[in-house]
């Protein structure tokens, strides 16, 4: 285990091994004589199983974050933050090693381990304390705890590692109370699963990535993070190491779609309740990202004296994009607002208000070069995608008062502008020379991006314009089944949405429903062993890159299948998106 | 005995005192949670013991500053200083006796010789409160000077 943060996903990590073999502290359990391991998820749950084979003998390490049910949680107490590791030795022998070293912030401190016998080992750190307590001691040696036992068919070993910020701190028993705690967490995830509204041919990669969502949702908040890490490099060795521990407007619209779509209406509610807390205390602007809390993220800075992962320096903490402009979360935002409503919620009067508020911010400001859906430093310019969001933005809260979800909003003025977003993507955007639309206007360059046009209802997957679009940006920016972002000065990655976003745009219309299928198929094949996705994959190795795992991928994984599904069975596709312009003009055309 | 003096002064002392804790705990001086270890004492649920922690906590300080103001009373005077070294034998108590004998009274409190059980989990507050930060008996000090200075620098005696 070589990376935790508590008590939030954004919090300094107790163990950074992944950032820093040698100084970022790690607990490590480990058998020797080791010929190859395994790991696997118990069936529908994020319990984890490591099996070991040896020569001599198997033994199964498994790894918890223990869940209870509300009502456990009143007839029992229960450490707020947890892991559980229990290892069991399932044939002949096995030797194990242990070591416990934290290094907290960073790995800047080295954790000062107190033995409290039979309490367990106790490593203060600021205002926590971290507890380690083991079935067999550990012996503290200086700033880690270590121990070698020998494990025969039938022995087991179990540990709990716990985080208080308040006193006393709960240490749970081990023994047969933690083995309970360990069935009952499979058990509440297994029901968990269970609630999955989902009919197509990929309720695997569904389920795993409905359960990848949940982990990085901050249950206080409803929040959902980015990826769990920090500074995975986009290019091994390279300086592409960001900080993605923060929720990302972007992701709203996508996330609000899997949790509807999926059935997990209670987790769509704390989300959107997340997003309407947080959006408020800014409007009408909107910043790019937010921490789990709903505060601004905080500045960018290295962090020097970690090596990184495999030499990939620097190593970063906070996100310097959270003083961009990048006008598409506007869209993003009111978006996931109106498949919220669409999905029978309503709002009240002050978030109707803070809703068009963003909307008229868009309708302002729309015009404007920003620095667009991929964060560059390289500067503000004027993106096809941004202006696809702010017309998504116009669209999308025009409809919510046609509906009556919203009430007080300047629609004709939205109209207007609206009406000039399109032109100005159909004639700036447009490259008749290429017969392409392309990433900025009036530029030549492709861009991933421009798939969301269908996805957010500007134009038919299936029209003319759409169809040589992608067929110059499978040309230019395919990577085998995957596709890149953009073409970019240094090299990274293939991104892993872009894949998704192909796929949905072909089950929207762009191809057969076969297309569809068959690329989902080969693109799923690139998930890890236990079927988790990064931000980007090494389209020559498959190896993840990135920050991991990435919720943008999993959503977006969740979104395309949803739209395989839908129109497997024939189901309307994207609710919330009503009609295209096009088929507006059209409409209207012949009412005329 | 001054009952209103008693009522008024006990009431805003102990205010203060629970609001200094509180503070200490923001800051990161200490994690001890007074009103929680109380709560805990009557249920395991962690948001109820809190609230009725705080209730037991209140009242328990309340009832304390009767015994401050015996002492004023049967010295015949009270003024901050008397009552600051009241505060300070007082938390002197409560961090040798209390906190050492707490995981005897106290049913969910875990001993350090035995180890938690299924009914008894948590932390002991070891020797001098230093298991919830070794600052502890320096906040434990300053909230009962304060608490101490309070009552004696307000309370009336006739």
């Amino acid at each position: 285990m070589d990376w935790l943060c508590w008590p939030r996903f954004d919090s300094s990590p107790v163990f950074a091994g992944i950032l820093d073999l040698e100084h970022g502290g790690r607990w490590q359990i480990t058998p020797s004589l080791l010929d190859h391991t395994e790991r696997k998820y118990v069936e529908n749950s994020n319990v984890l199983q490591t099996m070991f084979h040896c020569h001599g003998g198997k033994a199964v390490l498994t790894d918890l974050m223990p869940v209870a049910a509300e009502d456990t949680k009143k007839r029992a107490l229960l450490p707020e933050n947890e892991i559980i590791r229990q290892v069991e030795c399932t044939e002949g022998n096995v030797q194990i090693e242990v070591t416990y070293q934290p290094r907290p912030d960073y790995g800047r401190t080295a954790g000062k381990l107190r033995d409290g016998g039979k309490l367990g080992i106790r490593t203060e750190f600021g205002s926590g304390v971290y507890w380690l307590r083991s079935s067999q001691p550990l012996r503290v040696e200086g700033d880690r705890a270590h121990a070698w036992f020998v494990l025969h068919a039938g022995d087991a070993l179990q540990f709990s590692l716990t985080y208080a910020e308040d006193a006393p701190a709960v240490l749970p028993p081990l023994g047969e109370w933690t083995s309970q705690r360990i069935e009952a967490t499979v058990l509440w995830w297994q029901q968990w699963v269970g609630k999955l509204h989902y009919e197509g041919a990929y309720r695997g990669p569904v389920i795993r990535s409905a359960l990848a969502l949940k982990m990085l949702t901050y249950a206080p908040s409803g929040a959902i993070v980015a990826a769990a890490t920090t500074s995975l490099p986009e290019r091994i060795g390279g300086p592409l190491n960001w900080d993605y521990r923060y929720c990302w407007l972007r992701d709203a619209s996508l996330t609000v779609r899997a949790f509807l779509g999926l059935g997990y209406d209670a987790e769509a509610d704390a989300f959107m309740n997340w997003l309407m807390y947080a959006t408020a205390l800014t409007q009408p602007e909107l910043r790019i990202l937010y921490t789990v809390f709903g505060e601004n993220a905080p500045k960018e800075r290295e962090l020097e004296f970690l090596t990184g992962y495999k030499q990939s320096r620097p190593v970063r903490v906070g996100n310097a994009a959270r003083n961009q402009l990048q006008l598409d979360v506007y869209g993003e935002v009111i978006d996931a607002a109106a498949q919220y409503a669409y999905a029978g919620r309503s709002f009240g009067r002050d978030e109707q208000k803070v809703l068009i508020g963003f909307a008229e911010y868009a309708m302002k400001n729309w015009n404007r070069a920003d620095e667009g859906i991929w964060e560059p430093r390289s500067g503000p310019a004027k993106h096809t995608d941004s202006r696809l969001l702010c017309w998504t933005a116009l669209d999308r809260m025009i409809k919510l008062v046609e509906r009556g979800c919203v009430q007080g909003a300047p629609v004709n003025d939205m109209k207007r502008e609206r009406k000039k977003i399109l032109h100005d993507i159909k004639q700036n955007a447009w490259n008749s020379k290429l017969q392409s639309y392309t990433g900025v206007l009036g530029g030549d360059n492709m861009d991933a991006s421009l798939l969301r046009i269908a996805y957010y209802g500007f134009e038919h997957a299936n029209s003319d314009r759409m169809r040589s679009t992608y067929a110059l940006l499978r040309q230019r920016l395919g990577a085998g089944d995957l596709l890149y972002r953009y073409r970019g000065g240094s090299s990274e990655g293939a991104f892993g949405i872009c894949s998704f976003w192909e796929v949905e745009y072909l089950a929207l219309g762009g191809g057969t429903l076969d297309d569809a299928r068959n690329l989902f198929e080969r693109v799923v094949r690139y998930q890890n062993d236990v079927g988790l996705f990064s931000e980007e994959i090494d389209p020559n190795t498959g190896e993840a890159l990135g920050n991991f795992p990435q919720a943008f991928t999993h959503v977006g994984l969740i979104s395309a299948a949803l739209s395989i599904s839908e129109r497997e069975r024939g189901k309307r596709q994207l609710p919330h998106r009503e009609h295209t312009a096009e088929e507006n003009h059209a409409e209207k055309e012949v009412a005329a | 005995m001054n009952w209103a003096s008693w009522a008024l002064w006990g009431f805003a002392a102990t205010v203060v005192l629970t609001t200094i804790e509180s503070g200490l705990q923001g800051l990161g001086l200490t994690r001890m949670s007074l009103p929680y270890i109380i709560g805990t004492m009557v249920t395991a649920d962690r948001d109820r013991a809190k609230l009725y922690g705080f209730i037991l906590h209140f009242l328990n300080g309340w009832a304390i500053s009767l015994l401050y103001v015996a002492a004023f009373v049967s010295i015949g005077k009270a003024n901050w200083w008397i009552g600051a070294v009241i505060g300070t034998i007082h938390a002197l108590f409560v961090l040798v006796v209390i906190m050492i004998g707490l995981p005897g009274i106290h049913p969910r409190m875990a001993s350090a010789t035995h180890g938690p059980t299924a009914t008894r989990q948590l932390e002991p507050p070891g020797f001098l409160g230093m298991n919830y930060g070794m600052r502890t008996p320096v906040s434990i000090i300053v909230s009962h000077v304060l608490f101490g200075a309070i009552l004696g620098a307000f309370y009336h005696v006739r």
